[in-house]
Parts: C-alpha cells; structure tokens; sequence
C-alpha cells in the first residue's frame, strides 16, 4: 500500500479557551484530491492551516512524507517549500511585479537562477492566460487573476500538495469559474489538493473523496455519491439540505 | 500696523543671525530623527520579539520616555548624567552632546512605536503566504513585509522630524544652537525682547509648513503601487 503524504495524527487545537479541533486523525495520500466541507465554525480551515503549520497545534502531529513537521527542531520553511497554499484573500505581493510575485521564493530559497525562473514563471502565466500582464503590478489585476496568479505561485515551488483554503470564496460570482477550471486542472493532471470549500457541486465532481467537518470533529467521509447522495449522518443531511437548492 | 514692519526690520537686519539658528535647528532636528531612528529600530524589533522580559523592557523604555516631559528628560541629561560616574565626569563631554544624546533618546521611543505599528499595519496573509510558500523568516521579513512597512513608516517619519524641528527649541534653554537661542542672543545684546519671537514663529512655521507639504507628496508617490 502506498504511504500518505499527509498523515494527521491526535491534532487538537484551541484558541483560547475554545476547542476547535477535538482530536483528528486523517491520512491524504499522493494524487488525492480531498474536499473539506462544513458549516463555518467547524474547524475545517483550522485544520488545513495546521498542514502546513500556519497553526500551531495544541497537540497532535502533522507528518509530512514522512517527518512529524510539529518537531521544532526540523526546517520548517524547507517542508512548506513543498505544500502549496492558496489563500481566501490572495495574498499577493502588492510591491512585486506578476512575474516577481513567482520568482522570488524559487530565486531566494532554492537558488534558482533568474534566468530559469522568469522562463519557469512565464510558462505557468500562460497556463492561465496572463502572460501579458507579467510585468504589470497586481493591483491591475481582477480578484479572479489575483488568485489564478497565487495558484501558479506556489505551483512555482514544485509543490507535492495544494492546499486551498475558500480560494473561491471572496470572487465575483463571474470569476468564480476561471480559477476552479484551473483548480481542475491540476487535479486531473495528478496534483494531490486538499480543497476547503463551499463550492458544493465544483467539491462533488473533482474529489476523490469528500470529508464533512462539524464541531472540531470529522463527521463522515467517503466518496462525493456516498456523502452528497447516499449520507446516513443526521449532521450531513441537515447541513447538506441547507446548502444546496 | 506699525509692529509688522518693526518686525520685519528686525528680521531682516538680524538675517544673518536668524539663518544660524535655522541651521542649527535644521541641524539638531536632523541629526535626532536619523539617530533615533537607528535606535528606534533596535527598540521596535525588542518590543516585538517573542521573548517576553525583552520586549517588557522595550515597552517600559517607551512607555517611560512618552509619559515624561521632553524638558525634564533634557534636565536630567543636563545636569545629572553627566555626574553619573566618575567616569562619565572625567570623559568632559560638551553640553551639545548630552542634549543631542536626550533628544535621540526621546525621538527613539516614539520613532520605534512609528516603525512597530506599521509593521504591524500590513496585512497578515502576506506573512502568512511567505512563509507558506517556504520563505525563511528573515526573508520574510526583508523582502514582504519591510517594503510594504516602509510605505507607512516613511512619512510617519516625516512627520516626526517636522515635530523634532519644533521640540528642538527647548534645547536653546541650555544655550545649543538653534532658532530660540537666536532670540536669547538679540534680546541680551539689543535688549530686542518681542520682535525676534515673531520672525522666529515665521521661520519655524515656514519650514514646518514646506516639509509637511513634502510628506503629503512622498505620501502619494508611496501610494502608486496600491
């Protein structure tokens, strides 16, 4: 059997006084795409923020092929080298150029030259059709472009896994569609995602497994037929019956 | 009217006198923000570390120096640090120095709130997405988050040194050079006690005005990118 790229194990978190993860145990393995579905409050960003150590958990273990990365003895920067994220907000560089915004942490961190990682960048810009704008900054750009920009971003790493935190969730409805086709893509072309979304019907048709968070636990998972069609959880239905017309 | 002109007869038969003590100012002022600003960042990198008895200290500092009056600060460094020590007493600083080294500590507390909170002021996701990305902290730090610091911070420190040109003149009550000593020189020697006040409100409110309209231009300018 393979090995899990992501294995989480025991992981509680709490802010304050508040337990927003109550002990989860969760494997993501190589190719996966895994959706985390939820109401908001249930602890499903929490959790995707403590793969890659954004959060601190409480207590528990993250292992990241291989290497428990809640060890503060490890690199921690040379592991998150390695998991893409992409973010609600975007978090573009707003004083870099498009094209500086993907070279600057391959050229910094792993001596790419700058040569090979402009010509890298501007593959990746074509990807989504922004070569154009390469030397633009990015407040010229739509919040659709922005977050297609922070996609290729962090594909720029080589990352092993992606992690998407609402990326959708802060768009104009009409730029909704423009960086879930390029979510999709990566998914098809084997890119291992895990995917925190409200995205109901994008969720059912790219994962290969659906995950339903609420109250800090995982209360169901299995394939998107078995959770969105066929879910015997009280909590999944009502959820479900809310969310989808 | 026939104070204005008085006024400006004295201004200008002074003239020489008058841009001494703008030198001086100017001179004071400068050298205070730039020091205190290499101190204030020292400060502000303390009070922000996560160690927390460093960054107790850094806030006492500048909770201390903004809580006590700039003229008492000066006394203390006029007339008590130089007798600290045997030591301190035998190295025969000029007064210049101990007032300078008290308006650099005072400017330095402030300045480093100045840097903290705009630090502080950019958005967290683009640490969040730095580090994410695998940058190293120190990059992190250097190449996202201080270039768009920078954009609050600069014309904070702008503001600081038009607020330095006007502190400074209470350094003329320990006979430094600058604007207000002018005054002392000319109501001493040309028993001139009310018409150099108002040429001095002239020059400082002239200079403040001029480099509060240069910050509001670097302001702009800073704001292209956003």
């Amino acid at each position: 059997m393979t090995k899990p790229l992501i294995e989480v194990k025991n992981l509680t978190k709490n802010f304050e006084s508040i337990e927003v993860l109550k002990g989860i145990n969760e494997k993501i393995y190589p190719g996966e795409v895994v959706s985390i579905l939820g109401p908001s409050g249930s602890g499903k960003s929490t959790l995707l923020r403590c793969l890659n150590l954004l959060e601190v958990p409480t207590s528990g273990q993250v292992i990241f092929e291989g290497v428990d990365i809640t060890d503060k003895k490890i690199n921690l920067a040379k592991h998150r080298q390695k998991i893409g994220m992409v973010f609600q907000h975007f978090n573009v560089f707003p004083h870099l150029t498009v094209l500086e915004n993907i070279t600057i942490t391959p050229i910094l961190e792993k001596k790419v030259s700058k040569k090979d990682a402009e010509e890298k960048a501007m593959n990746l810009l074509k990807m989504i059709g922004l070569e154009e704008k390469a030397h633009e900054y990015p407040r010229k750009l739509s919040g659709g472009q922005k977050q297609r920009l922070a996609i290729v971003r962090a594909l720029a790493m080589e990352p092993d896994v992606m992690l998407f935190d609402e990326p959708t969730s802060a768009l104009d409805p009409e730029m909704v569609k423009d960086v879930l086709d390029v979510i999709k893509k990566l998914a098809d072309d084997g890119m291992t995602c895990v995917i925190v979304t409200h995205e109901m019907g994008f969720a059912k048709q790219v994962s290969d497994r659906i995950i339903f968070m609420d109250e800090g636990i995982i209360q169901e998972q299995g394939t998107p037929e078995e959770v969105f069609d066929h879910s015997q959880n009280p909590r999944t239905i009502e959820f479900l019956s809310k969310v989808l017309y | 009217m026939e104070f204005i002109t008085e006024i400006l007869e004295v201004g200008w038969k002074y003239r020489d006198l008058f841009i001494e003590g703008t030198l001086g100012t100017l001179e004071l002022a400068f050298i205070t923000v730039l020091l205190g600003t290499l101190l204030g960042t020292l400060v502000s990198i303390l009070k922000m570390s996560k160690f927390k008895p460093v960054s107790l200290i850094a806030s006492g500092y500048i909770g201390v120096i903004r809580g006590t009056p700039m003229l008492v600060q000066l006394y203390i460094f006029y007339l008590f640090v130089p007798e600290m020590s045997a030591a301190i007493k035998a190295l025969d600083l000029p007064v210049y120095f101990y007032i300078t080294l008290s308006l650099v500590i005072n400017s330095s507390a402030y300045i480093a709130e100045i840097i903290r909170s705009g630090i502080q002021a950019v958005d967290s996701g683009q640490s969040e997405a730095a580090k994410s990305l695998g940058m190293s902290n120190t990059n992190v730090m250097v190449r996202i988050i201080m270039p768009q610091a920078i954009k609050n911070i600069l014309p904070a420190l702008g503001n600081e040194f038009i607020m330095m040109i006007k502190e400074t003149s209470l350094a003329s009550t320990f006979y430094i050079n600058e604007l207000m000593k002018t005054r002392i020189i000319l109501q001493s020697t040309y028993f001139l006690t009310w018409q150099p006040l108002f040429v001095i409100a002239i020059i400082y409110y002239v200079l403040t005005s001029l480099l509060s309209k240069g910050v509001s231009l670097l302001e702009r300018r800073l704001a292209v990118s956003d």
